[in-house]
């Protein structure tokens, strides 16, 4: 029988299967529970669908719990995720009690698996407040902030921050991204699942079927950026990027998609003004994705010849490290994390205006041996640094580390 | 000393197979002049000084590395002078006695320049430097070979993460400076002083771990398909 240990050796190598195997060994039969707030939709659940088995495997006995809650639970948590980017957004007191109230009514029902675990990972601010309510817990205990921290509204932050300060350590994805703590504050960036709807390989005919359906043409250069309509991720500037190497290459095609703005009042905003820089061009393709349109994502990703994300503003950037799976030269805002994956003249270019969109845009389409060989760095670089694999590494080198001292050099016997 | 070593110095000297695995801790110190950059660097712990040199090698990073040290390349990309980036760049952990003396050199250097240029007193940076430490993990293997010609087998297949260890990481724990694997094969004489020679022509630097296991690899097997000749 195929383990998932074994569909990883096939998309990495059987030596980084190895090598997890031998730094998992110490931590054979320990128990770690992760816990966040949905079992799907989301960054996180995508990658605990697949962290908790493949740790499993690997003889860690390793568990994923969801906490539950209301809507006004969900309203408190919504305002606390926005006001740790900086959001200047004051919670009612109301809402802060709730937020506690269903906390410890979580903690109760978890409390035994939680103070029994050796490893507790708490995912983002929604569970935060579970170790206050888990006073025998006899285990380590990781806040993962899967968000940038580091210039948080101070009103909101002080209220989280009294429950991260009593936690053994936390993980951030970028340095940038840290907030100070009395605690080691590990780095471990985020990752991709190869073997996602998302990433996975398509054939020929599902991604003839997709640019079928959205009236592709096969014979003209294709760009895309696909990014939620948020005016962070600059989709005018990425229309402008268009018009402007339309001018140097007539059949261009633009392929702008993102997930639906229904509830989304600012993002319904963007969308008319991407609508409206757009006009009439017929090159222009603006799709509304479901959620759950993965693969359809996945397919354009490919049929793209060049992926952008043209963000103003970013967190790590996981769509970058996407397109770069897909072996496409990624033209990226430089800022965030994509500042990591988007080196000039090898797996794509930086810029800072449409102006250096349009330019690089032109560049690749002028010397398009340059799209292929960018491309397969791009795919070789996330292989090596981006993907799932490397994320479970760091967890186990993590857990290791704790379990034996804070000193900078940790010698395993035997 | 480490274990290899110590077992290397007794009768059967065994090439004990290590691996290791690091991960990176924000230190909370940042530098957005090279004053700043200066100024903790001054202060910086071992760790974080030995990060910036080598172990970035083991984490996420582009294959293709311009300098050799993160305080180079940010001074040249983020604060643009080219003459202090290469003088920086050149300054090598292994030829000095220790990382006290590294940070010394470090020092002077960026001295040197804050003195020569009024303008890099106050240049902000266009992307501020994080300052870094690690935690390294280091594990046996299993693995050990008594014979260099083992040796010549078992390099392909060690991971990037083992050839970090033996190859770079060792010339920070032995006394020599230098690889395990030219430490090793000392102990058998002059019989491998060729093969050694070898060895000590690899310019660790610019070369990603894959593609160094991949030398080490091919000097280990041309030498004893020579010898079998």
């Amino acid at each position: 029988m195929t383990t998932l240990l074994d569909s990883y050796a096939a998309v990495t190598s059987r030596d980084v299967v190895r090598h997890l195997q031998q730094l998992a060994e110490p931590l054979r039969g320990k128990t770690v529970v992760h816990v966040n707030s949905t079992r799907v939709g989301g960054g996180v659940a995508e990658i605990l669908d697949k962290l908790v088995p493949l740790s499993r495997e690997l003889g860690i006995d390793s568990r994923w719990e969801v906490i539950t809650g209301d809507s006004e639970f969900y309203q408190c948590t919504k305002s606390m995720h926005n006001a740790i980017q900086g959001n200047r957004i004051t919670i009612s007191d109301a809402l802060l009690n709730h937020f506690l109230e269903v906390n410890e009514q979580n903690a109760n029902q978890l409390r035994s698996i939680l103070e029994a675990a050796d490893f507790v990972f708490i995912h983002d601010p929604q569970p935060v407040a579970l170790l206050k309510y888990c006073s025998s817990r006899k285990g380590k205990w990781i806040w993962r902030c899967h968000i940038d921290a580091s210039h948080p509204y101070r009103g909101v932050w002080r209220f989280i921050d009294r429950f991260v300060r009593g936690y053994d350590a936390s993980i951030f994805s970028l340095p940038q991204f840290v907030q100070m703590l009395p605690h080691p504050a590990y780095i471990i960036p985020p990752s991709i699942d190869p073997l996602s709807d998302k990433n996975i390989d398509l054939t020929q005919d599902e991604l003839d079927s997709v640019r079928a359906r959205f009236g592709i043409n096969p014979d003209a250069p294709m760009i895309a950026q696909i990014s939620r309509f948020d005016r962070f991720k600059d989709p005018i500037g990425v229309v402008e990027a268009y018009q402007l190497a339309k001018k140097f290459i007539p059949a261009l095609q633009l392929v702008l998609a993102g997930g639906g703005a229904s509830d989304d009042p600012e993002g319904e905003a963007v969308l008319s003004e991407v609508r409206y820089a757009a006009g009439d061009d017929p090159n222009i393709k603006i799709l509304l994705l479901p959620p759950d349109a993965h693969r359809t994502i996945n397919a354009l990703q490919r049929l793209a010849d060049i992926v952008l994300q043209k963000s103003t503003k970013e967190g790590f950037g996981l769509t970058v490290t996407e397109a770069l799976w897909k072996g496409k030269p990624v033209i990226g805002g430089d800022t965030g994390g994509i500042r990591l994956q988007v080196i000039n003249f090898h797996t794509g270019f930086l810029v800072n205006t449409p102006e250096g969109a349009a330019l690089r845009i032109r560049y690749l389409f002028k010397q398009t041996q340059k799209i292929q060989e960018m491309g397969l760095k791009g795919k070789e670089f996330v292989r090596e640094n981006f993907l799932l694999t490397r994320q479970l590494r760091e967890h186990l080198t993590l857990m290791v580390a704790l379990q034996h001292s804070a000193t900078d050099r940790i010698e395993l016997s035997g | 000393m480490n274990e290899m070593n110590n077992q290397a110095k007794a009768k059967s000297p065994r090439f004990v197979l290590k691996d290791c695995a690091l991960i990176a801790i924000a230190t909370h110190k940042r530098a957005d002049t090279l004053k700043e950059l200066r100024d903790h660097i001054e202060n910086l712990s071992a760790d974080s000084l030995y990060y910036h040199f080598w172990a970035n090698l083991l984490l996420p990073h582009f294959e293709e590395r311009e300098y050799i040290n993160d305080f180079a390349g940010w001074v040249r990309h983020s604060l643009a002078d080219t003459k202090l980036a290469e003088q920086l760049a050149v300054l090598d952990p292994t030829t000095v006695n220790d990382l006290e003396e590294l940070r010394y050199r470090l020092l002077e250097c960026i001295d040197d320049r804050l003195d020569e240029s009024e303008y890099l007193r106050w240049s902000h940076a266009t992307q501020r430097f994080e300052f870094i430490r690690s935690q390294i993990v280091v594990f046996d293997t299993q693995t050990a070979v008594s014979h260099p010609r083992e040796m010549a087998e078992l390099i392909p297949r060690m991971s990037a993460s083992s050839i970090f260890y033996h190859f770079i990481d060792s010339r920070r724990r032995t006394q020599d400076k230098i690889d395990d694997f030219r430490h090793w094969l000392a102990f058998f004489g002059d019989a491998y002083q060729p093969l050694i020679n070898q060895l000590t022509g690899i310019d660790p630097y610019f070369s990603t771990l894959v593609e160094l296991r991949q030398q080490v690899a091919t000097d280990f097997q041309k030498f004893f398909a020579e010898d079998v000749r």
